[in-house]
């Protein structure tokens, strides 16, 4: 009898969460996959099953191939600078140097200001002319102005950098939290052992930091694919979709172009790429992180 | 269907107890968007509380939407939630979209009285070209603009050219732009001669030169574009040669929403931007500045732009007859001229031109009048079925010309073979 009712408790302890979870993660996802086999419905017109046909599709639109590629330069460009920096910055402001509260605000206030507010400062420094890059340019180098987001072939790093500067910030807290959870006696052993700081670093710090470089490194990859705000505002994914990501596109060809059905099969990609991106990780990182 | 049979079952009740509908008043939902700088949301909010102020049995809830591409998200996907708003500005090219998802209804059904009929009758024609399709009217023109020349007189005088003489034609606004561009000591470009925004939408200034250029780029059954046609490379060719060729505009992509700035700033001497800007460099150009039609080519031309009333299908008979009233109060010369003065989009009709307001001021200031006289040469804006998946294709293939990554003619025949593929369901 007990046994039972304990079960029930159970149950209604974790259906809120359960509710929400259902509701919001995953019957939205079986729904995408499913609609991804469907046309788009339109008006009067019932979305009709088609099979693989927007598979296809996609695997002819020149644009998705070029956002998928957009994807990874912008993944390359923004995890490992993004984390490298992270440590640097929590390395740095876990010493005892002055103005260490400050450094750690400053830090971090990227994270807590809006995307979308930061990407409107960050296309006043790019504005050609008299943006300030363009100011300090021709004001201290005699430089003429230069158009970072109006041409191909620099608007990706253009919004590589503002997604660098947005996320390092963040990483760098969870760097610092598992600084400052490290034993100090590791650090007084290595100094009597007369082992040089480097040394240090490299086989006492690292490795205990290798959990948290996990769990930050699957966060990047995820943030590589989510952090698309600021290309809406600095250049809705032009010039000819050169800084366009797979997650705007989609959002364009379910909310502009209205391709439902085409974007659902976007986001099945998206999805599956995540996943194995994910799996993959932890397989890769799985030997060298060694949890206390 | 229940909740369709309850409403008709109130109305029922309300007309039979004439008391109870004054009292009840209807309630409207109505989202608008502001795609210039200056007071357009404050002005659009200021009428409206008039209206409803003025007028007790109905309240409208006026709903800043954000851009334009946002105000049409923001209703399609209230649409298919089954919570549209009763009214809304969206842009005039969205009316094929708009009609393919099925949720606006045309004005003839509400157009009754004679009275009604002579109100519809007042608009411009160039206006109505993207507001009718299949002899019915889906769209009232309200926020409507077309681009318009305007030049820095200063910098005119400045470069030995005559001020108040901007250039006629193509060939005049290389050979002006030439003298206007200014280089300082290490050689770098202060000022360029003009500066032709291409962010965002280059479609719609494209249009001003392929129009002046005497082509087409879609019929008005709005399922056939002709992107390809030579004369349609031609201009875009020239629209390139500006900055490559004759180096009197900045190379790349030359973003939409800075260009006033760079104008008030004297980085540029000319810039084509909407007359939706008007009262922002009124207010904002620290020196001298004039406004002129668009250069010509074999022809005058601009496209119109800018956004309709629509109201929409799933909106209760009430809320139909309310939202009409509140269009017709709004678009009367009275308010219509203080919302272009506020904004300096070109009123619709030619009798808000003869308002006193109106003319007051248009004597004090003669610019505003230019937007106007462009109008005989104005064309429809570029709209098709699926307008915002044609016109991505068509602003990409103008985007990889500008930036040098294809030629004008490779670009444009790939954007036509994709949207023949796009539209081939619609004919």
């Amino acid at each position: 009898m007990m046994h039972r009712r304990e079960w029930v408790y159970g149950w209604l302890f974790l259906s809120p969460a359960l509710v929400f979870l259902f509701a919001f993660t995953h019957y939205p996802a079986v729904k995408t996959v499913i609609s991804s086999f469907y046309s788009t419905p339109r008006g009067k017109r019932e979305a009709k099953f088609i099979g693989l046909e927007n598979y296809q599709t996609m695997l002819s639109d020149d644009v998705f191939w070029k956002v998928l590629g957009n994807n990874f330069w912008f993944a390359v460009g923004t995890i490992p600078i993004s984390i490298g920096l992270a440590l640097l910055m929590a390395l740095w402001v876990n010493s005892h140097l002055r103005g260490r509260t400050l450094s750690r605000v400053a830090f971090f206030a990227p994270t807590v200001l809006p995307l979308i507010a930061v990407a409107n400062i960050w296309m006043f420094f790019y504005t050609p002319g008299f943006g300030l890059i363009d100011q300090l340019r021709s004001g201290l180098f005699g430089l003429p102005a230069i158009n970072l987001l109006g041409n191909p072939d620099s608007v990706l790093a253009a919004v590589i950098v503002v997604a660098i500067w947005k996320e390092a910030g963040f990483f760098m807290i969870f760097y610092l939290a598992a600084l400052q959870s490290i034993p100090p006696v590791l650090r007084e052993a290595a100094d009597i052992e007369g082992a040089s700081r480097g040394y240090y670093l490299r086989r006492v710090l690292l490795p205990l930091l290798m959990p948290t470089t996990l769990f930050v490194s699957v966060n990047a990859v995820i943030n590589s694919f989510r952090l698309v705000d600021h290309i809406f505002v600095m250049t809705e994914g032009g010039p000819d979709n050169a800084s366009s990501l797979l997650l705007y596109y989609i959002y364009e060809t379910a909310f502009q172009y209205w391709q439902t059905g085409y974007a659902a099969t976007l986001t099945v990609v998206m999805l599956v790429l995540l996943s194995i991106l994910a799996i993959g990780q932890f397989f890769l990182f799985d030997r060298k992180v060694h949890y206390q | 269907m229940r909740m369709l049979s309850v409403r008709n079952a109130v109305a029922t009740s309300a007309l039979l107890f004439g008391v109870a509908t004054s009292a009840a008043a209807v309630d409207l939902e109505f989202y608008f968007p502001v795609a210039v700088g200056g007071k357009a949301a404050d002005t659009i909010q200021a009428l409206t509380d008039e209206y409803v102020a003025a007028n007790s049995d109905v309240n409208i809830d006026a709903v800043y939407a954000g851009s334009y591409k946002d105000t049409v998200t923001k209703a399609l996907t209230a649409a298919r939630g089954g919570k549209p708003p009763q009214l809304s500005v969206i842009l005039s090219v969205d009316m094929f979209t708009l009609i393919d998802e099925g949720i606006i209804m045309p004005f003839d059904e509400l157009i009754k009285t004679d009275e009604d009929k002579a109100w519809l009758a007042s608009f411009y024609p160039a206006f109505m070209e993207n507001s009718q399709t299949g002899g019915k009217t889906y769209g009232i023109p309200f926020q409507r603009s077309t681009p318009v020349l305007y030049w820095n007189k200063e910098a005119f005088a400045e470069a030995g050219l005559d001020p108040e003489a901007p250039p006629a034609n193509w060939q005049e606004t290389i050979e002006m732009g030439k003298k206007l561009v200014k280089k300082d000591d290490s050689g770098n470009v202060s000022r360029w001669g003009v500066r032709i925004p291409s962010s965002g939408f280059p479609y719609w200034l494209f249009q001003g030169l392929t129009t002046q250029n005497d082509v087409t780029l879609a019929n008005s059954d709005g399922n056939q574009t002709y992107f390809d046609d030579p004369k349609v490379v031609e201009a875009l060719q020239y629209l390139v040669d500006l900055s490559q060729k004759h180096e009197v505009m900045a190379p790349g992509i030359i973003e939409w929403g800075a260009t006033p700035k760079a104008f008030f700033e004297g980085q540029t001497a000319m810039m084509w931007t909407s007359t939706g800007n008007l009262t922002n460099v009124r207010a904002n150009a620290p020196f001298d500045f004039g406004v002129g039609l668009l250069p010509a080519n074999k022809r005058r031309g601009a496209p119109t732009g800018g956004g309709n009333f629509y109201i929409f299908e799933e909106a209760s008979d009430e809320q139909k007859a309310a939202a009409f009233e509140f269009v017709k109060w709004i678009t009367e010369p009275e308010q219509s001229a203080k919302w272009t003065i506020a904004t300096g989009y070109v009123a619709p009709r030619a009798d808000t031109w003869e308002t006193d307001t109106m003319k007051a001021y248009t004597t004090d200031f003669p610019p505003a009048l230019v937007a106007r006289d462009q109008l005989e040469f104005a064309v429809a804006e570029l709209s098709t079925y699926e307008n915002q998946r044609v016109t991505a294709v068509f602003n990409d293939a103008l985007a990889a010309a500008i930036t040098g990554a294809k030629s004008a003619e490779e670009a444009l025949a790939e954007a036509q073979k994709k949207a023949d593929a796009i539209l081939k369901d619609y004919r």
